[in-house]
């Protein structure tokens, strides 16, 4: 098995602070059922594009780092046994048909406190 | 010992016949892409001195096979570093099968009774994997599935040779880091990427046929290729309609190969090539395939485009081409495969049929979309429809819109020449 990094990329996250549970329920349905079949090893829902800060050098600049039509959204680490079976899981996020997208790359290594080094 | 001109004929063609099956067979047991591919070059360089010893064998593959195989069993044993490389991925049970089988000793060489199992398949749809860019699936084709050397698939596609080697380096590099498996898609994924193979064989066929640059209008090696790797597919994928019907649009396409330049490369038009010199023994094959194709159910883009070009070929003369059928064919092609190109070219037909005003009308309407911007065909098709119906200056302009978009030689000889009629006419 490896891991595979997923990143979503949307016009932006439905995850703001005051974010309702209507607002962010095909994310979080879908993120049930990466949990429930074992394939998601962690994931990340970040707040909106709003409320990003960037650096580049010595410049501090409000919002997202790239100035492009979609942000990452949020990112997960799902575990495959090959590229062909990580798109597979990929493409269910429903990101995909909403206008968004997402990239896949795989995993070198991690590090998380309190765990042990799970590298690649 | 064995005549040594015939043991190089045989080496030869021992290549261009079996090389994709050797290094399939060989990529199996190696799990990496460039051991593979070295020891399978090791072995076709030892059976010259092999086979003049001891005869040519009955089955070239199978002794190949196995000599690339015992290279790559000696590479892993003598160099440690290889076992902790980063392995391609080939299905777990086959790979323990393959292991077991050999026991990681030599399998016996020149043994004819020896199976080489054929791993062709997988090497295709690995080469042409949708992770990997369109030109490193093009280039990767070349090299593993046809055994084309660097230096030449890059003079194929008009790059440096650094540059063509530095992109297979990064594409074999993605199959082992992001792990894209050696294996025939799933049911439910072939169909789709079937067609990714089939478009990077028609790819490569086209920019042979029409190279998209240079001097000559025609690069020959690469629509050797092409039709090398047409017909390998179908004989792997005898059942999939698609795959018959890519190999008789080339088979079609390529009867007309030896008319369509004159004297010093001159680019000559259809209705002017000499039917007479076409292919018709590679025009009667594709015809059964076509009809066979339509008769089998619905037809896909590449059995419609088949169809279509044999039309074109069928007709004894330019004039009696039949014209409503094409167009017919070409409205059906739209709705499989809704390109804009497509549409540009049935403009080309609904001028024969409805005249070249209700044509025009068509490309002018097609000029609104961006996908065509910059396609050199759309000023071409214009500029001749523009002629037709006697609008020379404005014929004469578009003519040179195409011939700034153009970068073959034999193209822009004739586009050139287009211009000055159109200009002195005026």
């Amino acid at each position: 098995m490896a891991q595979y990094a997923v990143l979503i990329y949307a016009h932006d996250s439905a995850h703001a602070p005051d974010a309702t549970p209507q607002d962010t329920e095909t994310c979080d349905q879908h993120s049930d059922e990466l949990a429930q079949d074992g394939s998601m090893v962690v994931a990340y829902a970040l707040t909106p594009r709003d409320m990003a800060t960037s650096i580049r050098g010595d410049t501090i600049t409000d919002g997202p780092f790239l100035d492009s039509k979609e942000v990452v959204a949020g990112f997960y680490v799902i575990e495959a046994p090959d590229l062909d079976a990580a798109l597979a899981i990929a493409r269910l996020n429903p990101v995909v048909h909403e206008g968004g997208g997402v990239e896949v790359r795989p995993v070198h290594s991690s590090f998380v406190q309190g765990e042990e080094e799970a590298g690649g | 010992m064995t005549d040594a001109t015939a043991v190089k004929t045989a080496i030869a063609d021992a290549h261009r016949r079996e090389w994709a099956r050797v290094l399939a067979a060989t990529v199996r047991l190696a799990r990496d892409l460039d051991l593979a591919e070295d020891s399978v070059q090791e072995a076709y360089a030892s059976a010259l001195d092999g086979w003049v010893r001891a005869g040519i064998p009955d089955n070239p593959a199978a002794w190949l096979t196995a000599t690339a195989k015992r290279r790559v069993i000696d590479a892993i044993r003598r160099d440690k570093a290889l076992r902790s490389r980063l392995p391609l991925l080939v299905e777990p049970e086959e790979a323990a099968d393959e292991v077991g089988r050999h026991g990681f000793t030599a399998p016996a060489v020149g043994d004819p009774a020896e199976a080489v199992p054929d791993e062709r398949l997988r090497l295709i749809f690995t080469c042409c994997h949708p992770a990997l860019a369109a030109e490193a699936q093009a280039a990767l084709t070349l090299r593993l599935v046809c055994g084309v050397a660097t230096p030449d698939i890059a003079r194929a596609f008009l790059v440096s040779e650094p540059a063509m080697r530095a992109r297979i380096t990064r594409a074999k590099r993605k199959i082992s880091t992001a792990r894209i498996p050696f294996r025939v898609p799933a049911p439910a994924e072939l169909p789709e990427r079937l067609r990714g193979v089939l478009a990077v064989i028609h790819l490569l066929f086209t920019t042979g046929h029409t190279a998209p640059s240079g001097a000559s209008l025609v690069r020959s090696e690469l629509v050797d290729q092409a039709m090398h790797l047409a017909r390998m597919l179908r004989e792997l994928m005898p059942g999939e309609a698609e795959v018959r019907g890519l190999y008789a649009l080339l088979l079609v396409t390529d009867a007309r190969r030896a008319t369509r330049a004159g004297a010093g490369g001159r680019l000559v038009r259809l209705e002017d090539q000499d039917r007479s010199q076409w292919d018709r023994a590679a025009l009667a094959e594709a015809d059964d395939l076509i009809t066979a194709c339509l008769r089998a159910g619905p037809p896909g883009r590449y059995v419609l485009q088949a169809a279509i070009a044999a039309l074109y070929a069928d007709a004894p003369s330019y004039d009696q081409t039949d014209w409503p059928q094409i167009l017919t064919l070409y409205d059906h092609l739209l709705e499989v495969w809704p390109s804009p190109v497509v549409a540009l070219n049935r403009a080309v037909s609904l001028a024969m049929v409805a005249g070249p005003e209700a044509a025009l009308a068509e490309v002018e309407r097609l000029e609104a979309d961006k996908r065509l911007s910059g396609y050199q065909y759309l000023p071409a098709i214009k500029a001749d429809l523009l002629s037709r119906t006697g609008r020379t200056v404005e014929a004469a302009d578009a003519y040179r819109e195409a011939f700034s978009l153009a970068a073959n030689e034999a193209e822009r000889a004739f586009l050139a020449e287009q211009i000055a009629d159109h200009t002195l006419l005026s």
